[in-house]
């Protein structure tokens, strides 16, 4: 009776109430802090010292050069432009197609479970092991588009192993991969849309097409805008799609680098460290500017 | 006009779900297949005499079964530690108070947008100065603390009303029995959800398997299959055969608890 006492009267004790949530969060913060915190920090200052060697530790002074190395380099420059390219092509188709298939998934069709099944499915895959059967779709000799462009006269296509086609091949799989999320993104958008507007449209007597245009499109806005962030910031760490496809080049003439494959191979392969940390604060940065302008668009769109 | 217009949308649905499947079906049709009919031209769809000789080769030639059992391992621990700190914080960050709580939070929240891409180099330094390269332990500690799963468990915790929590406590209840008594139990569709999201990451993670395991022995499946990729040879019956180990059990996972799956993503997506 009495320990109840103290309990209950505890929660005014500073002692108690300041320990008892410290042990409550202590294991999460303490993995956060070993695992996300401190190599944050770490990182941003691994970037600014010039020299950096990874075993010792040793290094001899700050200064911008590792951003300076990075930034005129050359196989940087083209992951860059290469991340971008597959930004701008995936991100817009992949959700066009997504809009399409959560409409089409929204309405009244049977057999909901089935074609759920299906579509989102590559979402729980392993990008390695899917990534392989792509690699043999793409095949020269005997993989199935080449057979099917046979099928309508177009010559086939060295997606692979010619360097011209290796960023499409790296797109259309990309979009494949990128489908399932969008479209399970769109449709929860889809449940905030008040079902009583559809109804006032039909019994105006509005077509599909208008409905979609006019009443759909505006008030899924919000959620379209913010899965083209989600998206662009999914896309810009494409990286590892390259490992199948390329047999862990980036592509077949090593003009496909990519932000995150420039990290890794500065990191894992060339051991420069100094360049390595350079580039992950620059895919930061773009990541956050992605992030700042979805908190943006989230906060405009809130009164909706 | 109605019922074009309903079978234009299923024929369209149809296609759609016909290509996403696809690549799928095509491994797992590729993987019975012998060599000579896998290379032939044109390509039958169905293997014309069904063999299992891929799988046993690939099970005899790379330890798929060792791969598989480092996956399990993985994921279940990975699992199991996640679901602990999260389940402990966002009880603190729900129902405990103490000053800066708030402001604590919105802090972590910022976190999420840290790529983990960048975290690789540090942590790379880290797990080599505790000794634990080639160790399963090294695909499992750096992932055990995760923001998003404890921002999903909280919010589910603050719809759970405090009059119960109030109730409780005049019984006599601590936090802590509080805690596994009424709101575990309560959060069970959450602490699912959570559970399967984590899962589906841990066994396709990829990059940081690469990083810090070197031997045979220690690698996980995506790896496994990746090295078996590299080691003999580019003979897709047999390729397809290995991916098809690695992908079966996502697929088996996915088609019993799709809806939690779908429920878990339209939060805010997989992370990895």
């Amino acid at each position: 009776m009495i320990r109840r006492k103290e309990r209950q009267s505890g929660e005014k004790l500073t002692v108690r109430t300041i320990l008892e949530p410290t042990l409550f969060l202590a294991p999460f913060l303490i993995g956060l802090i070993l695992f996300t915190v401190y190599p944050f920090i770490n990182v941003i200052i691994i970037s600014f010292k010039q020299n950096y060697k990874i075993l010792t530790g040793a290094f001899s002074g700050f200064g911008l050069e590792n951003y300076q190395a990075v930034i005129s380099d050359p196989y940087f420059l083209s992951g860059l432009k290469n991340t971008f390219l597959y930004m701008l092509f995936v991100v817009p188709i992949a959700t066009a197609l997504s809009l399409l298939i959560a409409t089409m998934l929204n309405g009244n069709v049977k057999c909901k479970a089935l074609f759920q099944t299906c579509y989102f499915l590559p979402m729980v895959t392993s990008i390695t092991a899917v990534g392989l059967v792509w690699k043999w779709l793409y095949n020269y000799d005997y993989g199935l588009i080449n057979y099917l462009f046979s099928l309508f006269g177009i010559e086939p296509i060295n997606w692979l192993n010619n360097p011209k086609y290796n960023l499409p091949a790296l797109i259309i799989y990309g979009i494949w991969n990128m489908i399932p999320m969008t479209t399970i993104l769109l449709l929860a958008g889809f449940q905030n849309v008040n079902p009583q507007y559809y109804t006032a449209a039909r019994v105006d007597g509005a077509r599909s097409l208008r409905i979609f245009f006019r009443i759909t499109l505006p008030l899924l806005a919000p959620t379209i805008g913010l899965t083209l962030i989600i998206n662009m910031i999914t896309a810009s760490k494409v990286f590892s799609e390259l490992f199948p496809l390329f047999n862990g080049n980036p592509g077949a003439a090593y003009s496909l680098y990519t932000v995150v494959y420039y990290l890794y191979d500065m990191f894992f392969v060339k051991w420069k460290l100094g360049r390595a940390a350079a580039s992950a604060v620059i895919l930061f940065l773009i990541v956050l500017v992605l992030t700042m302008i979805q908190l943006f668009i989230q906060r405009k769109w809130k009164n909706y | 006009m109605k019922n074009l217009k309903k079978s234009c949308i299923y024929l369209l649905l149809t296609i759609g779900a016909f290509i996403m499947v696809f690549p799928f079906i095509w491994m797992i049709l590729s993987s019975l297949k012998t060599a000579a009919e896998v290379n032939s031209i044109p390509p039958t769809f169905f293997p014309s005499s069904p063999t299992m000789e891929n799988y046993t080769y690939a099970l005899e030639k790379a330890p798929f079964l060792i791969y598989f059992r480092n996956s399990v391992i993985v994921t279940i621990a990975c699992v199991i530690c996640t679901q602990f700190t999260t389940i402990l914080a966002a009880f603190a960050f729900s129902r405990l108070k103490f000053p800066g709580r708030d402001l604590m939070f919105s802090l972590l929240l910022s976190m999420m947008m840290i790529p983990f891409e960048m975290l690789i180099i540090t942590n790379y330094q880290t797990i080599v100065g505790w000794n634990l390269v080639d160790n399963l332990a090294a695909l499992i500690i750096p992932f055990t603390s995760s923001v998003f799963y404890t921002y999903i468990l909280r919010n589910f915790f603050l719809s759970i009303p405090d009059s119960l929590y109030y109730s409780a406590r005049v019984d006599g209840a601590s936090n802590w029995k509080y805690l596994w008594r009424v709101m575990v139990p309560m959060a069970k569709p959450a602490l699912v959800t959570i559970g399967l999201l984590n899962a589906i990451t841990c066994w396709n993670s990829f990059l940081w398997t690469v990083l810090v395991t070197n031997k045979t022995e220690n690698r996980t499946l995506p790896f496994g299959l990746y090295a078996f990729m590299t080691s003999s040879g580019i003979r897709y019956e047999r390729l397809m055969a290995a991916a098809t180990i690695v992908v079966i059990p996502m697929i088996i996972l996915f088609i019993c608890f799709r809806k939690e799956i779908v429920t878990g993503v339209s939060r805010g997506g997989l992370k990895g």
